[in-house]
């Protein structure tokens, strides 16, 4: 297995992708004011606070973060065994006319930010919402399309993208897996 | 899992699964818009033959919120009361495509034979059979234990708490002492002896007669009704006496730790085993236990249906 797993990103590469997404977000919405970073659990909801800290260096003022569990909203709940559910934090203000940026480790399908666009319409009204990803490796089945992206990763089907973020793999790693490389 | 037929069934981690699962659901009831598309187009079927207020209308609400469509079963009005066998009624609601069947029986024992006779192909929920078990009901206790002292995470361990009451015709206490026991509480039934079950002595769980000399050492007290619709004979002098007794009121209040709190099922009968002010006190969770119950049927019912079932596995 290990002659068919190569890195793709390393820490440092990571940890300049999201600075360059602070910027980008900064960029594009002129400042950080009713701006709320809701990152897609498990390793969003990390990348998001990463990305927080990052605007909070650039900006200054403190910017809001959540986690947003979509597993309720999911459209594959059925071909699955029951997953457990991961915690839902909004900031207290809720998200009506804010700007919602979703921060998600791998955008693939684009089936998972459906399912977060369908929860968020439950949660509230925001004025805009854009979606951040660390890396985008394509394959879409929704026309879904990502307003940050870390790095593009062309891909086959039959491999495997793995994010590891410190916070819960120990470790700031993109590897490629599987396929036949 | 397939069914929830007895709290015993459970082992720790999927009792803490449930809790878990039922507190990320809470919070669905601060929001505005209180409805999940989970469980949309399944079928959840709340068959009760026993009269019941609050677990109907909490297993209804809570497959609503997880937007399941719910048929209420009565057996008042029903052909039940022209003579209709469980297995008819089974083989009924199996013809009408029921995902889920929410069960409440007089006889004990009536949720395990709908679920292994294999009348029914969907999930069986246990909503209380005969003088056995409730299974949810222990599971919004745990829940309700866990939040006010273990902060709302992990299990029960060393948590001390006393049922008290009519332990013999209670299957909340019977699912209580099962799961209570499972999350590592230490569980001490308080009874006069004449309700006190045959074989008590076997159970994971203490057994007193004296209310007084329990109370300074639990951390939560649950009192249980005095069910005289199930009692055909006389099992204490007179209500005075068992409320003087075994009756929780402001002076035995004062003998539990500041930190305790009371639970009840319900339906409360005042002035018999809980005075008026203890149920009104600060330290009373009853409307607390009604809407954690809420959550954990959502819970429940989104873990027996919300994955992978077996007729779909056949299909792929």
């Amino acid at each position: 297995m290990d002659s068919a797993r190569s890195v793709v990103l390393d820490a440092g590469d990571i940890g300049r992708a999201i600075r360059r997404i602070a910027h980008e977000v900064v960029e594009r919405n002129k400042g950080a004011a009713d701006l709320i970073l809701l990152g897609i659990p498990t390793r969003g909801v990390f990348l998001a606070r990463r990305i927080a800290a990052a605007i909070e260096s650039i900006e200054g003022g403190t910017v809001s973060v959540g986690a947003l569990d979509v597993t309720l909203y999911r459209d594959d709940l059925r071909l699955r065994p029951t997953r457990a559910l991961e915690p839902t934090a909004i900031p207290t203000d809720g998200i009506d006319d804010k700007v919602v940026v979703l921060i998600d480790d791998v955008l693939f399908s684009g089936r998972t930010v459906r399912s977060a666009l369908d929860a968020l319409n439950d949660i509230g009204r925001p004025r805009a919402v854009q979606l951040a990803a660390l890396v985008d490796r394509g394959h879409r089945e929704l026309p879904i399309r990502a307003d940050y992206v870390g790095k593009n990763l062309p891909t086959a089907l039959a491999e495997q993208v793995r994010v590891r973020l410190v916070e819960f793999d120990d470790f700031d790693e993109v590897t490629i897996e599987g396929g036949a490389r | 899992m397939r069914h929830l037929l007895s709290a015993g069934d459970l082992d720790v981690d999927s009792a803490c699964l449930i809790l878990d699962t039922a507190a990320q659901l809470a919070a669905i009831t601060d929001r505005s818009v209180k409805k999940l598309p989970t469980l949309r187009g399944r079928t959840v079927v709340n068959l009760f033959f026993e009269d019941s207020t609050r677990t109907r209308i909490s297993f209804e609400i809570a497959a609503k919120r997880l937007s399941a469509d719910v048929i209420n079963f009565a057996a008042k009005g029903s052909s039940v009361s022209k003579g209709e066998s469980l297995k008819d009624t089974a083989l009924t609601l199996e013809a009408m495509g029921a995902d889920a069947v929410v069960i409440r029986h007089g006889s004990s024992g009536a949720p395990h034979r709908l679920a292994t006779a294999g009348w029914i192909q969907g999930s069986v929920v246990n909503a209380g059979d005969g003088t056995h078990e409730h299974p949810t009901q222990a599971l919004l206790d745990a829940f309700t234990i866990r939040h006010h002292l273990r902060d709302n995470a992990g299990d029960l361990a060393g948590v001390r708490v006393a049922i008290v009451g009519d332990i013999l015709h209670s299957r909340v206490a019977r699912s209580n002492v099962l799961l209570l026991r499972t999350l590592g509480a230490h569980v001490t039934v308080v009874a006069p002896p004449t309700l006190l079950p045959y074989g008590v002595g076997e159970w994971s769980c203490a057994v007193s007669y004296d209310l007084d000399e329990v109370l300074p050492h639990v951390d939560a007290v649950m009192m249980l009704r005095v069910q005289s619709e199930r009692m055909l004979a006389a099992y204490f002098p007179s209500v005075n006496e068992y409320g003087r007794r075994y009756g929780l009121d402001t002076r035995r209040m004062g003998l539990l730790p500041a930190h305790a709190i009371v639970l009840h099922p319900g339906p409360m009968n005042r002035g018999m085993e809980i005075s008026a002010d203890v149920a009104d006190g600060e330290r009373a969770v009853m409307v607390e236990q009604v809407s954690n119950g809420v959550s954990i049927r959502m819970a429940v019912l989104y873990l027996l249906l919300g994955g992978m079932t077996d007729d779909v596995k056949k299909e792929t």
